[in-house]
Order: structure tokens, then C-alpha cells, then sequence
């Protein structure tokens, strides 16, 4: 018997392979608010399925180096590549397929409020894909149920918890599964018990997709936990003043600035 | 935005003959080829003949949540086929996807919220009762005004005097401009369509009794109060609102300060001591615009308008449309300061208060000045 190819899908597009590209490329990035620069040349490359945690005092400019990251900051100088896209290319077509690739999970969920969880999460699903409702609901469902939060779909934002809040956001951060996420501060205000779920939640989407990940925080537990490598920022360098495993960091780092942080140590 | 790259781009090819086949798939199966891949796995399942299907994935480029999505609907559909099914060549990417995506496991959707039982009746029922309790609570924030402001007369420094002065300026000086535009325009308008009938009569001179009149005891306040609602009394409403959505009215009230007094109440007598010099202000744009009518259109001189004028105007006009100014400042400064104590949740709510704050603010102008109207007939 012939081999039945259905009539319904499309033809297979070959596409040469494409050249094996860093997640994250930087290049002397400098950013800042007006004219002030914040941070300056910053140099930074991620490999594909690395968690990186950016940690700093505050003011130091984690928030802004995931701003300039992510395209929402435009840099006085420098570059920077997602997924080979060039981010601070002004090309909207480029930004908007850099986007499709990237999700981000704001500090507060940043969810919308008159809004259910589900059509959060469906929005860029409506947007993007050429689905039907039934196959979108349920996809929005399986999102929602990966940060444990099936059962609540047609909860608003205003009537769950901020750590939920937080999940959620996660979720549609994942909507198109992204193959990098950004996460701004996602300890921030919660509860050990709940932290300590956000952090198993994010280890086991690295783990199962291998998304690459990169982290804002200042959360010691949550550092020692995820991060596969920490890169450290400081105010009076306006820069990177250390990269590495959390644990080196800790123990062989001779610098003050990053063993005062790793060891909560007050400055003087 | 659907772009090129995000079209379907797989194969599902069934192999073999008889009970046992294999299903070879290769390419992407994403979320943009889910819906053609449950359509094909449906029309796969519904083989005749089939009892047991090898899924071949060792040429599966990427697998997301979609692709699983369908794979699922593929062994449900198999299952209640009675078709035994069985994967193979799952690279890691895709199994680690299988992993953390669980379509079986899914718990049921919660009901959706009930509506209102009644119907049409009911809503009716529930409108009223939210009515009295809009009413209620506008009488208590009144009754809790007037306590503050009670405090105040006994003790003039409890209020914010610098943050009155800075409301005085956002209320009267910079809404000096738009307020003079529109009034001008008003008078300049209200004078040209009385002259076109007045002039038939050689009546000319009137249009500037009808202009001063008209603008001084009515329009004026009217018009005053409705650009004031707009511009500063949706101001307070979405300020308080986001104040309470941040928490920031609950920290005063902890910190042990009456947030009426220390919010509503600089607003308020602000508003009030600016609304009669507005309405002053605006009385004098709009009989310049009638002015410019009578000089330019209707060959009147300057001074002939304005004696016309100053014999037209009493002064209890101007003080009674000054005190108008007064109860419409109270008025739409109350409720403005009202809806935004009343915001709750979360952006959405802000704006919700505004609207409310402009929409009530002008439904009591001009009920009041309804009010007004009969009392002065009656009664003046």
C-alpha cells in the first residue's frame, strides 16, 4: 500500500540549518535614562539553556540591563542579540519576531486586570497562532496547569494571591513557549514556602525545555538554587564587577562588594 | 500578527498495511500546525482496519505545548478506538516537553460565575439596591465632610493650607485659559444669533442686555461648573483612586491622619474659593465676545455696549452667580473626592471612578440649577 500523506497540511518548507547562535549576545551595551548612563559597556554572552541570575545591590541597574535586554529600554550604545535577532535593531519587523521568542514575567505579574487568567494567557496565543477557541482553551489551560494554576481560569487577577499573581504572569510569559524567559525580581514579596515553589517551578521548565533563563533578583536562596551562573553588577562601576557559579562567588571571590553580598554583610 | 515563518510546516505520513501501521511525523509540530494536527490524527484513528499504531518522532524538528496537545488527542482518540499506540524516537526536547505538559491530567474547569437571578426584573432589583447604597454612601461622606470641616473652623491650621494653595492653582489658574476660550466663543456665538433676529426689529442694542444676562445669572456658572467637573473634578476621582488602589489612603489612615481632611478637604475649599472668581472671569470673556459682535456686526460703539450692559447687570446677578459657583464647587468637588474614596481593585477601577466622577458632577449641576431656577422665580 501507498503511503497516505494527507491533503490538509502543508508542503515542508526545507530551510538550510541555520548556524548554531548564543541565546544572548551583548556588546558594549551602555544604558541609561536620558543622558545619564546607568550601566556602560556591558559584554555578556548566554548559552542556550543556562539560568543567569543578574544580582546587584540596589540602584545598581539589574532592572535596566533587563529593559536594555528584552528591547524596552533603547541603549546610548551598544548591541544586542536574541536568538541571533538583533534586539536594538530598529527594524519592527525584527523586534516583533524577537518578541515571539522571548517571554518575560514582570515583577508583579503585570497581568491585566479586567482580564480572566485565561484570556491573559490567550491573548498572544489570539494574536500570533491561526487556532481555533477549543484548541486555544485548552492550550491556555495546559499553560495555566505548568505554574499549577488549572482551576483557576476564570479567576481575575484581583482575586488571587500575589504569588499566584506571579505564576500566572509566568504562564503567559510562556504562552508561545519561548525559548528565553526573563524573570524581574520573581521573589519579590513572597513567602519562603511560595519562593521556594516559584524557584521548583522555574527549575523544572529549565530542566523539561531546556529554555534558556535569565533572572533579576537579590534573593540569596533563590541565587543558590537556580542560577547556573550569576552575574554581578555594582552602582560605582556602573558594569559587571563578577561573573561566575553562585558558589565561587561566595567562597573565592576577593573582591568586597561580592563577598559582603554573598555573605549579607553590611558595607562597613 | 501571523508571520510567514509561523505557518505549519510538518508531515504525518502513515506507513504499512493492515491492524499495524506507523505514523511518521517530522518537521515542527508547534502550536501553528496544532489544529491541522488533531484534524489529521482524527482522520488516522479512524482507519478501518487499525489496531495498533507506532508514532516514528526520530525526525520531529521541535515539539511545544500544541504538538503535545495533539499527540494526546491522538492516544485519547486511539484509546476509545481501541488502537494500541506507541512512541518512538522521542528526542530529549520533546520528552522533557511531554513531561511538564499533562493534557489527561488537566482539573476540571470551575463553573462561571452565576448571574443575577431575575433577569430583567432583577437587574432592576439589584440597580435599585446599589442606587440607595451610592446615595448612602454619598450622605455619609457629606456628613463626614462637614465634621472635617467643622474641625478645620476650630482649628484653621488641621488643614493643608499648602496643598490647598497648589489645588487653588491647578483648579483656578490653569484652567483660566480654556475657560475664558469657551466662554468668549459662547458670548461671541449667543450675541451673533440674537443679532440676526434682533437687527430685523432695530432692536441691535439688546443682543447686549441678552448676552449679560443670559451669561451672568445661567450660562456662565453652568458652563464654569461643567469645564471645572471635566478638567479638576475627574482629576481628584482618578488621584484618590489611585491613591487607594496603592494602598496609599490605608497608610494615612494607619499613620493615624483622617484622610477626608487630609485628602478631600484641601481639594474641596479650593475648588470652592476659585469656582466664583472662574465664574467671574468667564462672565467677563463672554460679554467681550458679545462686544466684538456689537462693534464689529452691528455697529454699536464700545461704550455704548457696555453702559447697555452695566444697565442690564444688578449686582445680585453677580453674587448670586458667584454663589452658585459655591454650591456647584461643593458639588463637584464632593463627588469627585467621593468616587475616588469608592475605587476599588485595580487600573480599571480608576477609570471607572472618573467617569463617574464627571457623569454625577454634572447631573448635580444641573439638577441644582434647577433648583435654582425655581427658588429664584418663586421666591427672588
Amino acid at each position: 500500500m501507498e503511503p497516505v500523506v494527507t491533503q490538509t497540511e502543508p508542503a515542508m518548507v526545507q530551510t538550510p540549518a541555520a548556524p548554531v547562535v548564543k541565546p544572548i549576545v551583548v556588546k558594549d551595551l551602555t544604558l541609561g535614562y536620558g543622558r545619564e548612563p546607568i550601566l556602560t559597556d556591558v559584554n555578556l554572552e548566554v548559552e542556550p539553556g543556562e539560568i543567569v541570575v543578574i544580582a546587584g545591590g540596589s540602584g545598581c541597574g539589574k532592572s535596566t540591563l533587563l529593559k536594555g535586554l528584552v528591547g524596552l529600554l533603547a541603549p546610548i550604545k551598544g548591541r544586542v542579540w536574541l536568538e541571533g535577532l538583533e534586539v536594538t535593531s530598529a527594524d519592527e519587523k525584527v523586534l516583533s519576531q524577537v518578541r515571539r521568542k522571548i517571554g518575560v514575567a514582570f515583577q508583579g505579574g503585570a497581568l491585566f486586570g479586567s482580564m480572566t487568567l485565561a484570556e491573559n494567557v490567550d491573548l498572544a496565543l489570539a494574536d500570533t497562532a491561526r487556532l481555533s477557541k477549543a484548541v486555544r482553551q485548552v492550550l491556555v489551560r495546559l499553560k495555566l496547569a505548568v505554574v499549577d494554576l488549572d482551576g483557576y481560569e476564570e479567576y481575575y487577577p484581583s482575586e488571587i494571591s500575589g504569588g499566584m499573581q506571579k505564576r500566572a504572569g509566568l504562564a503567559r510569559a510562556m504562552a508561545l513557549d519561548p525559548t528565553i524567559l526573563f524573570f524581574d525580581e520573581p521573589s519579590a514579596g513572597l513567602d519562603p514556602i511560595t519562593s521556594a515553589e516559584l524557584d521548583q517551578t522555574i527549575l523544572k521548565i529549565n530542566h523539561a525545555l531546556g529554555t534558556t533563563m535569565v533572572v533579576v533578583t537579590h534573593e540569596l536562596n533563590s541565587i543558590y538554587t537556580i542560577a547556573h551562573r550569576v552575574i554581578m553588577l555594582d552602582k560605582s562601576d556602573k558594569g559587571i564587577i563578577a561573573v561566575g557559579p553562585p558558589s565561587d562567588l561566595r567562597d573565592k571571590s576577593t573582591d568586597p562588594r561580592v563577598s559582603n553580598f554573598f555573605h549579607r554583610r553590611p558595607r562597613n | 500578527m501571523i508571520h510567514k515563518k509561523d505557518m505549519p510546516n510538518f508531515q504525518a505520513v502513515l506507513q504499512g498495511e493492515g491492524g499495524a501501521r506507523t505514523l511518521s511525523l517530522s518537521g515542527r509540530l508547534d502550536v501553528y500546525a496544532t489544529d491541522l494536527l488533531v484534524a489529521r490524527f482524527q482522520q488516522i484513528t479512524s482507519t478501518a482496519g487499525l489496531t495498533s499504531l507506532t508514532v516514528d518522532m526520530s525526525e520531529v524538528a521541535y515539539l511545544d505545548t500544541g504538538g503535545v496537545m495533539a499527540l494526546n488527542v491522538l492516544q485519547q482518540q486511539a484509546a476509545e478506538a481501541k488502537v494500541q499506540v506507541a512512541l518512538q524516537g522521542v528526542s530529549q526536547q520533546a520528552q522533557g516537553m511531554m513531561d511538564i505538559i499533562h493534557y489527561d491530567e488537566l482539573k476540571p474547569m470551575p463553573p462561571k460565575p452565576k448571574r443575577p437571578p431575575g433577569g430583567f426584573v432583577g437587574a432592576i432589583g439589584k440597580g435599585t439596591f446599589e442606587l440607595i447604597a451610592d446615595v448612602a454612601d454619598v450622605i455619609s461622606f457629606v456628613g463626614t465632610l462637614f465634621l472635617a470641616l467643622g474641625r478645620v473652623i476650630r482649628r484653621p491650621r488641621s488643614l493643608r493650607w499648602g496643598d490647598t494653595e497648589l489645588y487653588m492653582e491647578q483648579v483656578g489658574v490653569d484652567g483660566l485659559p480654556i475657560v475664558g476660550l469657551i466662554s468668549f466663543l459662547l458670548g461671541l456665538i449667543m450675541a451673533f444669533m440674537s443679532a440676526i433676529q434682533l437687527k430685523n426689529f432695530g432692536a441691535n442694542i439688546y443682543v447686549a442686555d441678552l448676552v449679560a444676562l443670559a451669561m451672568v445669572r445661567e450660562l456662565g456658572p453652568i458652563m464654569t461648573a461643567v469645564l471645572v467637573a471635566g478638567r479638576s473634578g475627574s482629576a481628584f476621582a482618578a488621584e484618590i483612586g489611585t491613591m487607594i488602589v496603592r494602598e496609599e489612603v490605608e497608610a494615612l489612615e494607619v499613620m493615624g491622619f483622617d484622610p477626608p481632611t487630609f485628602l478631600a478637604l484641601p481639594r474641596i475649599v479650593a475648588m470652592i474659593m476659585m469656582m466664583p472668581l472662574l465664574i467671574l472671569f468667564s462672565d467677563l470673556l463672554a460679554i467681550s465676545g458679545g462686544l466684538v459682535i456689537g462693534v464689529t456686526y452691528l455697529n454699536l460703539t464700545v461704550y455704548g455696549y457696555v453702559q447697555q450692559t452695566l444697565g442690564a447687570l444688578a449686582v445680585s446677578d453677580i453674587l448670586l452667580g458667584a454663589f452658585k459657583g459655591v454650591i456647584f464647587a461643593f458639588l463637584i468637588g464632593g463627588i469627585g473626592c467621593q468616587r475616588g474614596f469608592t475605587a476599588q481593585g485595580g487600573a480599571e477601577a480608576v477609570g471607572r471612578v472618573t467617569t463617574s466622577a464627571v457623569v454625577a458632577g454634572i447631573f448635580l449641576i444641573v439638577v441644582c440649577d434647577s433648583i435654582f431656577a425655581v427658588v429664584q422665580y418663586y421666591f427672588l
